[in-house]
């Protein structure tokens, strides 16, 4: 296939992902936020918000305060934010209409219908309820295009590169949630943060749509290390970083047995998920939470960037 | 002017033939239920996205072109001789432009004026002895045609370039089988959804010879912004061949590949909707950031076909179109089967000075303007219209050609107040392959959907109808 039809399915994978994912830091955000000062953090949680978000200097140059007007404008409606969930419809519909030929009608619908129907939303919504109402859009409509994906694409390269976009994104914002909120995750023993917050990681879990998954997983309380060990570790888990590698090894091995070649984005991505298979918590904390997360986010962007160059270009 | 003839009741008011069927049902189905299957089809065109980018509207991009729900019905006898008219033209036109870039008879029997050919800014000096592919020049033409009477249809102009409009054909034909199901039970209209297929063969057909035998063929758009990606992303998906822009393609020692997942591939058949002038920066337009850097040399080596060829405007050009019926009668020996539109040549002083004198009753087009702007319709413009354009028209009689205002026909058509007629053309594709000449019974039929309005360009207001011919 041609290497502009993979890059843009991959990219317009990414777009909708992201555009998920920044719909539940916004549901999660104003959740916590909403939480009485007693029992709620004392941070700014907007400000997380758009830290976790990975776009605070382009934030804090178009904006004063991190506020939920502020946040919510610049995160899901602004047009000079490239990121925010209406730029991220607009460009994913725009690489859609790129590859027209290469996406079946149920996905073109999917992400077409979406694109208008983001119109009626105008510049933002006039009330709370509006924007709840707005962010189960958002999520729904990732569903439906990711769900039409799977139901009604060949399993050929062309699904495969729409699926290392999918999970190079969930694999990039589930770390990057880990990243600004690890000093939260921490044993008790070495905790940095402040008193620990039951609605902090519950708010985590909510983010990754894994508060559920933990009760199934754990059947225990609220334990901070082990909403790490379920993020991280837990293959079982969909948006984990284990699970995400191996979607990704999986998808990169169809592809170079397709085309009868290995490449560095294969060795790349088992190396990675072999390191996450054979982590654990406890040795992680021990060697530092921080850095792993860190280190994990450079190999990810690594994977991309070997994607592209392997693929793409 | 006179009365326009109407395809359902032709001028006296009694259904003509082809037309019982349609008229039997239009008088049973209540009005609303059209004006809901209008609202269906719209809602069916918006979500498949078939919209249309227009230029110099910054403000909606995208827009719906109308789609009339009211079919168009030719009889077969019609269709027949625009047929047989369609295929002759198409010879004619591939002959003179073969002619026009190498050995230059036309010019020399003196039918056609040099000057006509050489500065015209469409004639391409790169293609001077350059042989093509089979010989073949335009594999894709649009030939609109009009219609003024029971028994005269007239073409208006021949697109030789990049002609535009069968994803309508075959779209809107889609929507009326999916609408109206009754109405095609009731009839036997012929089908139109082999286009694709006889397109694809008529591409392979004209492969290089070098090429392997199963070749390559794609399709070159510039991009989303183009006003008709729309089509071009259609058609790709329709023939099952890659849509590419010109960043996809390359080209190395003369021979053209596309960059892919697996590498660089070999490209022999190229289906291009990219004017000549943006084809390639190396040989044309530098500037040009949609084309291809090399592709000319590619083309000059014999190592791959572009449909259609380059150069091939000196054959659709609105002057030369004038001399048509000539160059029909030069090339084949045989009457024109389509006639043209009586056209006076403002470059000829005779001919100057009538359109001068009766302006006012004249259509006026520019030689090189196309989408209907740029045009004097002499009896719908003011006082000082017509003055302004009379200074034109002498300050530079060569770039004009005057028509008198056809009464085109008229085909019912579904309107607020319910139904009404409205002038069409029609726009049949015609094929040329190294085997046959290819033509799906048919083509886009365009409405202006303003009353007493000519000007049926989507770019102006204009609507589209499906078109029936009837099978027998």
């Amino acid at each position: 296939m041609l290497s502009r039809t993979a890059d843009n399915l991959y990219w317009l994978a990414r777009y909708v992902e992201r555009a998920e994912y920044l719909a539940r830091i916004l549901d999660a955000t104003q959740r916590l936020a909403a939480v009485p000062t007693a029992h709620g953090p004392s941070t700014n949680e907007w400000e997380t918000a758009v830290s976790t978000a990975g776009c605070s200097s382009g934030f804090f140059a178009a904006y004063e305060e991190a506020n939920e007007q502020t946040v919510t404008d610049f995160l899901a409606f602004s047009p000079d934010n490239p990121s925010s969930i209406r730029s991220c419809f607009e460009v994913a519909r725009a690489n859609a209409r790129g590859v027209r030929t290469a996406l079946t009608m149920e996905m073109w619908d999917a992400i077409n219908g979406t694109w208008l129907e983001l119109q009626k939303f105008g510049s933002g919504p006039a009330s709370r309820e509006q924007l709840s109402q707005f962010l189960r859009w958002v999520q729904e409509s990732s569903l439906r295009f990711d769900g039409s994906a799977y139901r009604t694409m060949l399993r050929n390269d062309a699904y495969w590169f729409s699926r290392l976009g999918v999970f190079i994104e969930r694999a990039d914002n589930t770390a990057r949630i880990l990243d600004v909120k690890y000093h939260l995750l921490l044993p008790p023993q070495e905790h940095v943060g402040g008193p620990l917050d039951y609605f902090q990681w519950a708010a985590i879990l909510r983010s990754v749509s894994a508060l559920t998954s933990y009760h199934w997983v754990y059947r225990e309380s609220l334990k901070p290390w082990l909403v790490a060990d379920l993020l991280m570790l837990n293959e079982q888990m969909p948006r984990s970083l284990a699970s995400c590698y191996v979607h990704l090894v999986e998808h990169l091995d169809n592809i170079a047995r397709i085309y009868g070649r290995q490449g560095p984005a294969q060795r790349h991505a088992r190396q990675v998920s072999t390191r996450l298979q054979n982590s654990r918590m406890d040795e992680v904390f021990r060697d530092g939470l921080h850095e792993f997360i860190n280190e994990f986010i450079d190999d990810n962007n690594r994977l991309g960037m070997q994607i592209t160059e392997q693929y793409l270009v | 002017m006179t009365v326009a003839f109407d395809e359902m009741n032709g001028t006296d008011g009694v259904t003509r033939p082809a037309y019982h069927e349609l008229a039997a049902w239009l008088g049973e189905v209540p009005p609303d239920v059209l004006q809901q299957r209008r609202r269906e089809a719209e809602l069916l065109f918006r979500r498949i996205g078939i919209t249309f980018a227009v230029y110099g509207e910054s403000d909606s991009t995208e827009r719906l072109i109308p789609f009339d729900v009211i079919p168009r019905v030719l009889a077969a006898n019609e269709w027949d001789t625009v047929k047989r008219g369609l295929e002759q033209r198409t010879k004619a036109i591939n002959l003179y432009i073969k002619d026009v870039y190498t050995k230059r008879e036309v010019l020399r029997a003196g039918v056609v004026p040099e000057d006509l050919v050489f500065q015209n800014p469409v004639f391409r000096p790169e293609m001077n002895g350059q042989r093509v592919p089979h010989d073949i020049y335009v594999f894709i033409a649009g030939i609109d045609i009009v219609r003024v009477d029971a028994d005269t249809f007239y073409v208006l102009e021949d697109n030789a370039r990049t002609p535009s409009g069968v994803s309508y054909m075959l779209e809107n034909r889609e929507i009326m089988l999916r609408l109206f199901p009754d109405l095609f039970a009731r009839h036997r209209v012929a089908p139109v959804e082999n286009y694709p297929d006889e397109l694809l063969a008529t591409l392979r057909s004209v492969a290089p010879v070098t090429a392997a035998a199963e070749p390559t063929v794609v399709l070159l758009t510039p991009g989303i912004y183009n006003s008709a990606y729309y089509e071009h992303s259609f058609l790709a998906d329709k023939l099952g061949i890659e849509l590419v822009e010109g960043r996809d393609l390359i080209v190395k020692g003369e021979i053209v590949y596309m960059r892919t997942t697996t590498g660089l591939k070999r490209v022999d058949v190229i289906y291009r909707r990219i004017d000549d002038d943006f084809l390639d920066p190396l040989s044309f337009r530098p500037d040009s950031a949609l084309g291809v850097p090399g592709i000319m040399s590619a083309y000059m080596a014999g190592n791959v076909t572009l449909a259609n060829a380059v150069g091939t405007g000196v054959a659709d050009d609105k002057a030369v179109y004038s001399y048509m019926p000539e160059i029909v009668k030069f090339y084949l020996g045989e009457e024109p089967i389509l006639k043209n539109v009586p056209t006076w040549r403002c470059r000829e002083s005779e001919h100057l000075s009538y359109v001068l004198d009766n302006l006012a009753d004249l259509v006026v087009k520019e030689v090189h303007g196309s989408g209907g702007y740029g045009m004097l319709i002499g009896p719908k413009a003011d006082k000082a219209t017509l003055e302004a354009f009379r200074e034109k028209l002498k300050r530079d009689p060569r770039g004009f050609i005057a028509q008198p205002t056809l009464a085109l026909s008229t085909v019912p058509t579904l309107v607020e107040e319910g139904l009404a007629p409205r002038h069409v053309d029609l726009r049949p594709f015609v094929l040329t392959g190294r085997d046959r000449i290819r033509i799906v019974p048919g083509g886009l039929t365009r409405v202006a959907l303003k009353a007493g309005s000519l000007v049926v360009n989507s770019s102006q207001g204009g609507g589209t109808k499906d078109t029936w011919v009837l099978d027998g």
